[in-house]
């Protein structure tokens, strides 16, 4: 099948799913990414690789954060940005998804940041773009409904480098709301491309998919089994609706079983790290003495998501 | 009008015969096999060479949204007789409705309408409709289409008041609460793409429940579109039990599974969801075995409701073009022989309706495809005479091509 992501030299002309990407692209933006995080401490944060383009950012799900993080690393590339926040404007007034991708190619967009609630969106504006001849036209996936959010994973990915340097030793565990989280979708393609031999998932039945083995993951129930001698803990942020319906009976509840405690950090490696996507829910998913504490990398994961955003940017959009 | 109908290589499965002869047709009728009958004066000959003379296909599930493209497409495909569900807009639910469906097929004069009334009032579950009204107007059964009963009592009551007059209801096996949130079958693909899953176990609660229901009401049910493996099962074991049960399966089914939605492709898009391959291949085993026909399951969607993210694109295909050519590469694939082929596109969905058409015997009506069994032609949306240019098949090419239809002995179709 081929793969929407890559051109015919297969260089990434999209960043659609870490699916399917080989190791070299992903150690290819990781690298570059180590490059610019220099970039950003200096007084004058810009490279001019983006100078003169456009970066459209399409957000069709509201997110504060990843829009603005992907706004900086823009703007650190000299890009022009635009933000649309489409929930309020074209969608509602009928507007078909490709009609706006029409609309924005004809004011020569270069670059779409999508966030959309339906899996796959990014694929079609990727393949409409393709049928249209525009390959000069890139789109760069910022989360799509539960399937993908591809520069979260390669941060994670940066993030878990920058502290524990080699891959092909370590023991992750994900916590938490698996089901419906593009992020551990895009975690579990990341990590196990990189070559970590322990991908475990921790969580109950009702947030784990299916035939989460074929993905090369071990299912853990018990969250202090799953834990055990762990190098690196991905949290996840669990959804205040998820309470709603059958999937959990309460907030407290889940965090008796699958929050993180000191005492469950304990059973991990002592150096062991602890990652979260943000924004978290303390007392939910996670202790505050544990997300302040001194093994938590949240704040700098926040601070690599720049450098990894524009390195993502500049490998596809760069000339 | 007298037509011999020769050179051709006559099938015609239910009467087991597979012969090169003529046929011969008179006052829209078959009136002979081989031997003209006494007193035939040919006023028309169609020549058959390198062709298969066979019953036309009937299609036990074709949407027909723009009525006359989609009859024109029927006829073109070989098909001709269609079942069509009453999932229309309005929904079939009043015997002026039928009345006038069943009109306006007759007036554009292609291939044979066979209505499907609505079960309930607005196809909402609740209030049956009035089905000795609607059969009167020419309803061959009852459905739902893919709309839910509200409750089991309502569905029992359904039953046993269809049971009272002898009509059969046509159920989808769909249990709405473990598939109302769904949009690909719950299993490894659905996991890897993020999509909401609908599992196996919302067919097989489904037919569990209707096959308990027919137990206690000798309701006649015929069960559309299965799509599992363990549905299937059921559905031979009801069978076995000597129920008054039948089912179909749609022909994309039988060559299709969850592998084929790609990266995202809303052509592959279905419902039910296309399953595993041990489903497919469970589906393709009760076809080949003669437990389920095969159906079109006929669906045009307008080009944007397809052109959406994964979810929010329409499901279904366009079908009826595509019946035969599919029909006959699946049969390849499992070493079937034509006859037995076309078997579950005749003969079979004829038995399901209670009908004696679907064959080519003398006497019957005059409903007759004639194909060419290995010409190619290549799916375009240029190539369909049907306003559903979706399908998964675009772009390839289909082996066999459909030269001539007749429906009571008027040529309908003419390639």
């Amino acid at each position: 099948m081929h793969n929407p992501q890559l051109n015919k030299d297969g260089e990434l002309t999209h960043l659609l799913s870490i699916e399917g990407l080989p190791q070299r692209i992903l150690t290819q933006i990781l690298d570059t990414a180590e490059s610019f995080m220099e970039v950003s401490a200096r007084d004058v944060k810009k490279v001019p690789l983006l100078r003169g383009k456009s970066v459209f950012n399409l957000f069709f799900e509201n997110s504060t954060r990843t829009r603005t993080t992907f706004e900086i690393a823009a703007k650190r590339l000299s890009a022009d940005v635009i933000n649309l926040d489409i929930n309020k404007s074209s969608a509602s007034k009928g507007e078909t998804l490709l009609d706006t991708i029409d609309n924005l190619v004809a004011m020569h967009a270069n670059l779409f940041v999508v966030r959309h609630a339906s899996s796959g969106a990014p694929y079609l504006i990727a393949e409409h773009l393709q049928r249209i001849g525009r390959d000069d036209v890139h789109v760069v996936n910022a989360g799509d409904g539960r399937h993908a959010h591809p520069t979260q994973g390669l941060l994670d990915m940066y993030t878990i480098r920058h502290y524990k340097k080699d891959f092909t030793q370590l023991r992750v565990a994900i916590v938490g709301d698996i089901l419906h989280s593009r992020v551990a979708r895009s975690d579990i393609h990341a990590l196990t491309t990189l070559g970590v031999p322990e991908v475990r998932a921790i969580g109950p039945e009702t947030l784990l998919p299916k035939h989460l083995d074929k993905l090369g993951v071990h299912v853990f129930h018990d969250m202090n089994e799953g834990l055990k001698d762990v190098d690196v803990i991905i949290m996840l942020r669990l959804q205040n609706e998820r309470m709603n319906g059958a999937l959990l009976p309460s907030a407290g509840e889940y965090f008796r079983h699958y929050g993180l405690t000191p005492q469950k950090l304990a059973l991990a490696r002592p150096d062991a790290i602890v990652m979260h996507p943000g924004p978290m829910n303390r007392g939910v998913e996670i202790h505050s003495a544990v997300a302040d504490g001194s093994q938590a990398v949240i704040l700098p994961q926040v601070t690599f998501g720049i450098a990894v955003r524009m390195a993502v940017m500049s490998i596809v959009a760069g000339n | 009008m007298q037509i011999e109908i020769k050179n051709g290589r006559v099938i015609d499965p239910k009467n087991g015969v597979d012969r090169s002869i003529s046929l011969f047709v008179v006052d829209g009728k078959v009136a002979g096999l081989g031997e003209a009958p006494t007193g035939f004066v040919a006023e028309k000959t169609i020549d058959a060479a390198g062709c298969v003379v066979c019953p036309g296909l009937i299609d036990l599930g074709a949407r027909l949204n723009s009525i006359e493209a989609e009859l024109a497409a029927a006829v073109a495909g070989g098909v001709t007789s269609v079942v069509v569900p009453p999932d229309a807009d309005p929904p079939l639910d009043e015997p002026e409705l039928a009345d006038r469906l069943v009109h306006r097929g007759t007036e554009i004069g292609k291939a044979r309408i066979l209505p499907l009334g609505a079960l309930t009032l607005g196809l909402k579950g609740e209030r049956l409709a009035e089905l000795v009204g609607l059969k009167k107007a020419g309803c061959v059964a009852f459905s739902q289409a893919n709309a839910p009963m509200v409750d089991t009592e309502a569905l029992l009551r359904a039953m046993e008041y269809a049971t009272t007059f002898g009509f059969a209801v046509w159920l989808q096996p769909q249990d709405y609460w473990l598939s109302r949130n769904g949009i690909a079958h719950e299993g490894e693909v659905a996991s890897r793409l993020g999509l909401a899953g609908i599992p196996v176990a919302a067919e097989t609660i489904a037919i569990a429940t209707i096959v308990q229901l027919v137990r206690d009401t000798g309701c006649r049910v015929h069960l559309t579109r299965l799509s599992s493996a363990p549905g299937v099962a059921l559905v031979k074991a009801a069978r076995d039990e000597g129920l008054p049960v039948s089912c179909d399966v749609g022909v994309h089914h039988l060559l299709l599974t969850e592998n084929d939605i790609g990266f995202f492709n809303p052509h592959a898009r279905f419902c039910p969801p296309l399953r595993a391959q041990n489903d497919r291949l469970a589906l393709s085993t009760a076809a080949a075995s003669g437990l389920a026909a095969i159906c079109s399951d006929h669906t045009p969607v307008a080009a944007d409701d397809k052109l959406l993210p994964f979810g929010e694109a329409k499901a279904g295909a366009t079908g009826l073009e595509v019946l035969l050519p599919l029909t006959l590469k699946w049969a390849e694939s499992l070493k079937l022989s034509l006859p037995e082929a076309l078997a579950r596109i005749t003969s079979a969905p004829a038995d399901v309706l209670g009908l004696s058409s679907g064959q080519l015997a003398v006497d019957a009506a005059a409903d007759i495809c004639i194909f060419d069994p290995e010409a190619t032609w290549q799916l375009t949306p240029e190539a369909l005479k049907s306003r559903g240019k979706n399908s998964p098949w675009t772009g390839y090419m289909m082996i066999g091509k459909v030269k001539t239809t007749l429906v009571g002995g008027r040529v309908v179709y003419q390639a």
